[in-house]
């Protein structure tokens, strides 16, 4: 067990490496001198570039660069950002929220819809199975800022039963509210995806004979279905489940680009635009962290749901 | 029989039951609309009936109509012309990534396979290192150093797309590898390369083409994420990831067609991507059964 | 004449047909099957895989392939199983009749603890949990499995094939059922579990009075277990007689031939001659018997008309030569 961990902790730690390196270096991808890059064109005193070089430390060595910068990132110090002239990390933090709302709210619905439409279809073989294929299969191929203009025309245009993009919003449930198109949006992808794996999960339990056994002792259809069928299926449902949070998470640059939501998916796409290097460097830094934190929380769930799965000696996995 | 454990096509699995389409007629009805595009994107400056990029603001956001079949868009451009010079950027883009992803990958795989030890590790580690990155983010990435257009968010893709074909050729070439015939050619004194091209490719080539289908679709939905954020293809070039960021206020005011016709060209082309890749996917291992 | 309430079978196949609806025209599983288990009985269902023995040890559960179209009467104590509703079959499965099935890893879910499995058949037909879990501790004991209490709360994993198997049967004994249904229950297991597998399931039946329908491919095995055997060939029976008898003088050739490819370790025993060609299945069979493209004893008569069973000896045989006297 601590073997596993310690070996899953490393390959973790391997992984954000490599990152950090990939994101430092991408400055120095830039043609020409970085502060040419990192002032975007902004008119500069020489006071102000001498300050610039200084705060990315570009007068040092190449691996001293990366040494301090990493050094600052361990304090969760990212640097300033260029267009709001304020502490990166203060920033992230103040429209972390926001995001973490809608994240959560999509999620709800991902779990919702998904998982209750597969169970649907694997146990409804026929038209309703069909329908939902033909609708999972739709909901996949479709991303979500096409989802964002459908639901903007319908909801919001047509019916005006919710806001459209932009306001801002006071109180949680106004929140919620004006979250709700976002949030459908950026679930429906996703929940098309769960749903499918659900029902193949679901069918592929029903076909096992201890389901028949269940069956066969005179257990009620009901009960077969939630203790054995349901229960059986939640490994893949979890798993998959737990690496779309991080596909939520990515996803959230182009929903709240599409419905001018504040939150860390659209600062990440203003700042791309304004080549605000430190709040790139900083969101992509943290979302793979994120990422690989959540498949981690995911593995470690994995023996609970199935505890044939032991943790000992999978660590070359 | 017991189920054979021979490596699979990668399929998102939320694709997957596209298969259940993917054996009939929809098949056949996905090859023609990916036919049907491809001439599209050939012959859309003989097809389109004006130019893609003629602004006219005096006729911004006219409707449908015999002048103007789709209508027009917010700057007065004809909406069908746009969409249909946006099939050649909406396909050349994942049609690079696809190829460079392809190449890529079956090198990297084969190698891994072939020669095994060091070298199969260091690939395999590289391989799931760039599967912990989403592809999307790393597109940001370089486009923030090296500015918007195709370029960043082209290489970005290949490089994300690239294990998914690594991982697939690998395991099928070590399986392939292990068979007898391959020992035989190799006692023989074959050299490893000569053995690779002339044996093992051709019977990896329908899976990797499966794959690559599917690959297509997924480049095109992402690389058309990128430019509605503003991140690809620059205006006034048309391309529908751009359409539809641009067709998003007008949305507002009603005009729904700007946005939504974009939208549905690639949701699709998504989808007849999706099929046939599975169809695709099928036949193969119905032939292998 | 009557038949007195205690002799009554506790199973009795009369005439059962199942068809799938394959085609318009029904691929047929089974034809004509009859079978018979009284109290305390342990009688022999043997055939090749394909020979329908499955289906005909399901469809005692009512457990039929999804669309399956049946005619005749499958009683248990009486009640005909086939002409049950959804609570008359819950009623059945959860007190008079039980399974087991051949690989007991599969036939357990593994996520949930052997306690569990072990009582829920009981708490489905309204036991309180407390009851059941004391009849699953001296069930447990019953099949030898040490420390019950402990196995309890113990996963499927953590048993050996042969201790899960003894585990299911527990499970099937514990609502006291009057019938067990074995289907190759000794399959999956190595030669020495098989063996206390066997001496197992007729040690708790002779106990408990229980009638038993053991399905096996084995002959060899089934004449351990049973008293009575019935042989299966593409969806018929064609030979049911005493366990004894069967193994002295078999009528039909294909149980002859079944004796003869099994491998006998006695000191000059004829070396085991398999039967030439391969099984077929009630589908494919032509007009007359099924066994006849592989029988060396066919006459043209035997592709044309289908043999019905008849008495021969104190048993009966579907093969038109069986009067013959032909040695097999």
């Amino acid at each position: 067990m601590t073997r596993y961990l310690a070996g899953r902790l490393l390959g973790l730690v391997a992984v954000l490496f490599v990152t950090s390196v990939v994101v430092f270096g991408a400055l120095h991808l830039a043609p020409g001198d970085p502060v040419t890059f990192l002032l975007h064109g902004r008119p500069a005193t020489p006071e102000a570039v001498a300050a610039l070089r200084t705060q990315h430390h570009l007068d040092d060595p190449l691996a001293v660069q990366y040494a301090k910068w990493l050094g600052g990132v361990l304090r969760g110090d990212f640097g300033s950002s260029a267009q709001f002239h304020q502490d990166v990390a203060g920033l992230i933090a103040s429209r972390l929220p926001g995001t973490a709302l809608l994240v959560a709210y999509a999620a709800l619905l991902v779990a919702l819809i998904g998982v209750g439409s597969g169970i649907l279809a694997a146990l409804r073989p026929g038209p309703v199975d069909r329908t939902v294929l033909i609708g999972t299969g739709v909901a996949t191929a479709t991303p979500s800022f096409v989802t964002a203009i459908a639901l903007v025309s319908l909801f919001s245009v047509q019916l005006g039963w919710f806001p459209g993009p932009g306001g801002t919003p006071a109180g949680l449930s106004q929140q919620l509210y004006h979250l709700t198109l976002p949030a459908f949006a950026l679930a429906l992808t996703f929940a098309g995806l769960l749903a499918r794996v659900t029902r193949s999960a679901m069918l592929d339990e029903l076909g096992r004979e201890h389901v028949e056994v269940a069956r066969a002792r005179g257990v009620a259809e009901r009960t077969v279905v939630r203790r054995h069928v349901l229960r059986n299926a939640l490994g893949p449902v979890v798993t998959v489940g737990g690496t779309m949070l991080a596909g939520l998470l990515i996803s959230t640059s182009i929903v709240e680009t599409a419905f001018d939501v504040p939150g860390l998916g659209s600062l990440l796409v203003a700042s791309v635009t304004a080549q605000d290097f430190a709040v790139v460097q900083a969101i992509t830094l943290l979302s793979v962290a994120a990422f690989v934190l959540v498949n981690l929380a995911v593995d470690l769930l994995a023996p609970l749901i199935d505890p044939r799965l032991s943790l000992h000696g999978e660590g070359s996995s | 029989m017991t189920t054979t454990t021979s490596p699979a096509p990668y399929r998102r699995p939320g694709l997957r039951r596209l298969r259940v389409l993917g054996q009939g007629p929809m098949f056949t009805v996905s090859v023609a609309v990916l036919v049907a595009l491809v001439l599209v994107a050939l012959l859309a400056p003989v097809l389109a009936p004006y130019d893609p990029e003629a602004l006219d603001l005096a006729s911004s956001l006219v409707g449908t109509g015999a002048d103007h079949l789709l209508g027009t868009d917010q700057s007065g451009r004809d909406v069908l012309s746009r969409l249909l010079h946006g099939a050649r950027t909406g396909l050349l883009g994942p049609l690079l990534v696809v190829t460079v992803s392809t190449l890529l990958g079956t090198l990297i795989g084969v190698v891994a396979a072939w020669r095994g030890g060091w070298a199969d590790t260091v690939l395999s580690r590289s391989m799931d290192m760039v599967f912990a990155i989403p592809g999307l983010l790393l597109a940001i990435l370089l486009v923030t150093v090296v500015g918007s257009g195709m370029t960043a968010p082209v290489i970005a893709m290949a490089v994300a797309y690239t294990p998914y074909v690594g991982r697939l050729v690998r395991g099928i070439a070590r399986q392939e590898k292990a068979r007898p015939y391959i020992e035989a050619y190799r006692v023989q004194g074959w050299s490893g390369w000569t053995v690779s091209v002339r044996h093992l490719l051709p019977n990896i080539a329908p899976t990797v083409l499966a794959q690559s289908a599917m690959n297509f679709g997924y480049a095109l939905m992402d690389l058309a994420a990128l430019s509605y954020l503003g991140f690809g293809v620059q205006p006034p070039t048309a391309d529908w990831g751009a359409m539809i960021n641009e067709g998003q206020s007008a949305v507002q005011q009603g005009a729904m067609l700007p946005a939504l016709a974009p939208s549905a060209c690639i949701v699709l082309a998504v989808v007849a991507f999706g099929i046939v890749g599975e169809g695709l996917a099928d036949r193969i291992a119905k032939r292998e059964r | 004449m009557k038949e007195q309430r205690d002799t009554t079978p506790v199973l009795d196949i009369d005439g059962l047909d199942v068809r799938l609806p394959e085609d318009r025209a029904g691929r047929p599983i089974l034809d004509g099957i009859g079978l018979r288990v009284r109290a305390g009985e342990s009688v022999g269902l043997v055939g090749e895989s394909g020979s329908g023995k499955s289906v005909a040890c399901r469809s005692v559960l009512g457990l039929l392939p999804a669309g399956a179209r049946t005619s005749g009467r499958v009683r248990v104590g009486g009640r005909d199983v086939l002409a049950m509703n959804r609570t008359e079959l819950a009623a059945l499965r959860a007190r008079q009749v039980a399974m087991v099935y051949q690989d007991p890893r599969a036939s357990v879910n593994p996520l949930r603890r052997v306690g569990d499995f072990l009582t829920e058949g009981l708490r489905a037909s309204g036991t309180p949990a407390a009851t059941a879990t004391a009849r699953a501790l001296e069930l447990l004991d019953a099949v030898g499995i040490r420390d019950p209490r402990g196995a309890l709360r113990r996963r499927p994993h953590e048993f050996s094939g042969g201790m899960l198997q003894r585990v299911v049967i527990a499970a099937a004994l514990a609502a006291e059922p009057a019938l067990i249904v074995a289907d190759e229950p000794t399959t999956a297991l190595d030669v020495t579990t098989q063996a206390e597998i066997v001496a197992l399931l007729g040690r708790l039946r002779a106990e408990r009075g229980t009638g038993l329908l053991f399905v096996t491919h084995d002959l060899e095995l089934a004449a351990s277990v049973c008293d009575r055997v019935y042989v299966m060939y593409a969806g018929r029976i064609v030979e049911t007689r005493g366990t004894d008898e069967l193994f002295d003088r078999p009528r039909h050739p294909y149980t002859a031939g079944l004796l003869a490819c099994t491998p006998s370790i006695a000191a000059g025993a004829p070396a085991p001659r398999p039967i030439p060609g391969r099984p077929v299945s009630l589908a494919e069979s032509p007009p007359g018997c099924a066994f006849a493209a592989r029988c060396a004893h066919a006459v043209p008569r035997c592709s044309e008309e289908k043999p019905v069973l008849t008495r021969h000896g104190d048993g009966l045989a579907a093969c038109h030569r069986a009067a013959e006297g032909i040695t097999l």
